[in-house]
């Protein structure tokens, strides 16, 4: 553990506001990426848990045809995997676009 | 053309590919041995990998044959029923995205111990961390070897023990040599080849129906009936057995020692989140094609003779390749999947290794205090070991029914792992007692379940009932993994650990200090400014 807790020997200063403001600024930020995580994950619960309870108890309405070849079954199937796509692709905009300057920010602060 | 001719009987173009794999494989470990010189290289290869190649790596590090052969032949002989698992073994990936991989990166150090026990005390949650890993390791690791075996036999008609003995040697020495980054490099190569043939298949394939995949899905149910559109009962039988494979299949992928610890190959925690979301669009396209392989071997091969080579069908990938596309191309994706097994087999040994030099060792027996050269020798000694076991137990099991040991090792990612590293992430008033106690009871639960499931009952042991309704445990083991590390931490608070978690925050967000690009031996131990 000593090679890696030296790592974050930048501790706060414990008296003085700058450590206070800079927490408080932590904290904020955390919270922030807590709240986009939070409603991410639960966007792809729901997405997927809707599939897999409709497979647990609706089997015959997934294999409702939409036209030839396709049951609804197969297409929630697609749909599931672009929703993966499009959550993942929302997730890493807002990062680089949001939480990264404001972390970098504090880093600098830091300092 | 008879499709299952070749089975069995090995064409020379797949023997040519299946020793060209291998030649690459060992150059490529003969390279990464000459800048493998610190612990850091051989377990995170230096932090010197890009997002985009550990998205690849990722993608080649998760894509078992289980994921290309098995569910090609689950779709092939079931239809939609294989697509459970097309689909649950990619949504886990945005959950590593958003909880997992940017705090794991900056955290931790080689595995993902060091982040549950980054505020706690190490001994404990170290020992109980290995466990956990370990024993996830272990069966992923049996089914992937005894897959193997029975893969390679199939393919070039040799011995089931030398096969399993060519794929464990070939993985000792590419990790031995060259630690992660030839392991990397392993699985970058192997996924650029999976995802190539694939859609090369997935594309000949459609081609036979006007590039249109309604035309294919119409063709297989015109000649096996529609119901092979619909759910059916032949991945899951009853309602809650559904929801269970998808919470294990879902969570358990964040929960993968194997697929967390690439997580410290990256520069830093931007990287860890751009490779997983290349990693996701990797798997995720895969899987959007085994739909093509897996009706297109159903409409283009027919159930009755993937059945007949393989009651499992996971021959269906192959015979479907020698289908639409002859000799050669079979050769080629038979090769393909060798890669694939030799690419996952070496991710899984390494994690074990790091379980057990990186935490037992290091961290427990001597205290986080062992010098570079002995953390490095402990590495490869625990390597071999760690493939030594995977040879003699791949060896042991031959003939066994393993294919429910994926499905386990999910289970107890899902129940020992995940929770015990999102409750030590995100909650301030988790403690050393609540995370050993959720680890122990999340591992020990899922196994004693299994044990009593009729996976193991009716399918192995062919009893008539089975006293727990449920294949997979996952539905009670990781809600009970939560509850004991909830209840526990709530029974006798650790104030040293609540207080340390403002620290921990701060290194998640803020980041270790950046590396120094390029770490020569002598400055390894310079991670500080």
């Amino acid at each position: 553990m000593t090679t890696y807790q030296s790592v974050t020997g930048r501790r706060p200063e414990t008296n003085g506001r700058p450590a206070e403001d800079e927490r408080k600024a932590l904290d904020r930020l955390s919270a922030r990426r807590l709240r986009v995580a939070l409603i991410l994950t639960t966007a792809m619960l729901v997405v997927y848990f809707t599939f897999i309870l409709l497979i647990a108890f609706d089997k015959s309405l997934l294999g409702e045809m939409i036209t030839d070849g396709l049951s609804l079954g197969i297409l929630l199937g697609v749909i599931v995997v672009l929703a993966t796509w499009v959550l993942t692709w929302i997730y890493v905009a807002w990062a680089n676009r949001r939480y990264e300057p404001a972390a970098r920010e504090l880093r600098e602060r830091a300092r | 053309m008879t499709p299952f001719a070749a089975i069995g009987d090995p064409s020379a173009i797949a023997i040519f590919f299946f020793c060209l794999f291998i030649l690459v494989a060992l150059v490529i470990s003969y390279w990464a041995a000459r800048r493998t010189k610190t612990t850091e290289q051989f377990y995170a290869a230096g932090h010197q990998i890009s997002g985009f190649q550990n998205g690849m790596a990722l993608a080649g590090d998760y894509m078992s044959a289980a994921s290309f052969l098995g569910i090609a032949g689950l779709v092939a002989l079931y239809g939609f029923d294989g697509l459970i698992y097309s689909i649950g073994f990619l949504v886990g990936w945005p959950i590593v995205l958003f909880l997992i991989a940017e705090p794991l990166r900056n955290l931790g150090k080689y595995t993902f111990a060091d982040v549950v026990a980054y505020r706690l005390k190490q001994t404990p949650v170290r020992m109980a961390a290995a466990v956990g890993t370990l024993s996830v390791v272990i069966f992923y690791l049996i089914a992937q070897m005894v897959g193997a075996g029975v893969l390679i036999t199939l393919m070039f008609d040799i011995d089931y023990a030398l096969a399993v003995a060519i794929v464990g040697t070939v993985m000792l020495v590419l990790i031995l040599f060259g630690g992660m980054i030839a392991t990397t490099w392993v699985q970058i190569v192997k996924a650029a080849l999976l995802l190539g043939g694939a859609l090369a298949l997935a594309l000949w394939v459609l081609s036979y129906f006007s590039w249109n995949p309604l035309e294919l899905f119409d063709s297989a149910a015109a000649d096996n009936g529609e119901a092979v559109l619909a759910p059916g009962d032949q991945v899951v039988t009853g309602s809650w057995d559904a929801v269970s494979l998808g919470l294990a299949l879902m969570f358990g992928t964040a929960g993968l020692p194997h697929i967390l610890m690439r997580f410290y190959t990256v520069p830093d925690a931007k990287a860890a989140r751009s490779s997983v979301n290349w990693a996701t669009f990797f798997i995720g396209g895969f899987y959007l094609l085994t739909f093509v392989l897996g009706f297109g071997a159903m409409a283009l091969v027919g159930r009755a003779p993937i059945e007949a080579v393989d009651k499992g069908g996971n021959a269906a990938a192959l015979l479907l390749a020698e289908e639409v596309a002859g000799s050669a191309f079979f050769g080629f994706i038979a090769a393909v999947a060798f890669a694939t097994i030799l690419a996952v087999v070496a991710g899984l040994t390494l994690a074990g290794a790091a379980a057990l030099s990186h935490d037992v060792w290091v961290n427990v027996v001597r205290h986080g205090e062992a010098p570079e050269r002995e953390q490095l020798r402990v590495a490869r000694i625990a390597t071999f070991l760690m493939g030594g076991l995977a040879i003699v137990l791949g060896i042991a099991l031959q003939g066994q029914n393993v294919a429910y040991m994926v499905g386990l090792a999910f289970a107890i990612a899902a129940s020992s792992n995940f929770p015990a590293l999102l409750m030590a992430l995100f909650w301030r008033g988790f403690t050393t007692a609540g995370a050993v106690a959720s680890i122990v009871v999340g591992a020990v639960s899922a196994l004693v379940l299994i044990y009593f499931s009729p996976t193991i009952q009716v399918d192995v042991l062919g009893h008539a009932d089975a006293p727990f309704p449920l294949g997979n445990p996952a539905l009670v083991s990781m809600p009970l993994a939560f509850a004991v590390g909830i209840v526990v931490s709530l029974l006798r608070p650790e104030p040293a650990a609540r207080a340390r978690f403002i620290e921990a925050e701060r290194q998640i967000h803020l980041g270790a200090p950046a590396h120094p690009p390029r770490v020569r031996p002598a400055a390894a131990p310079a991670r500080g400014r």
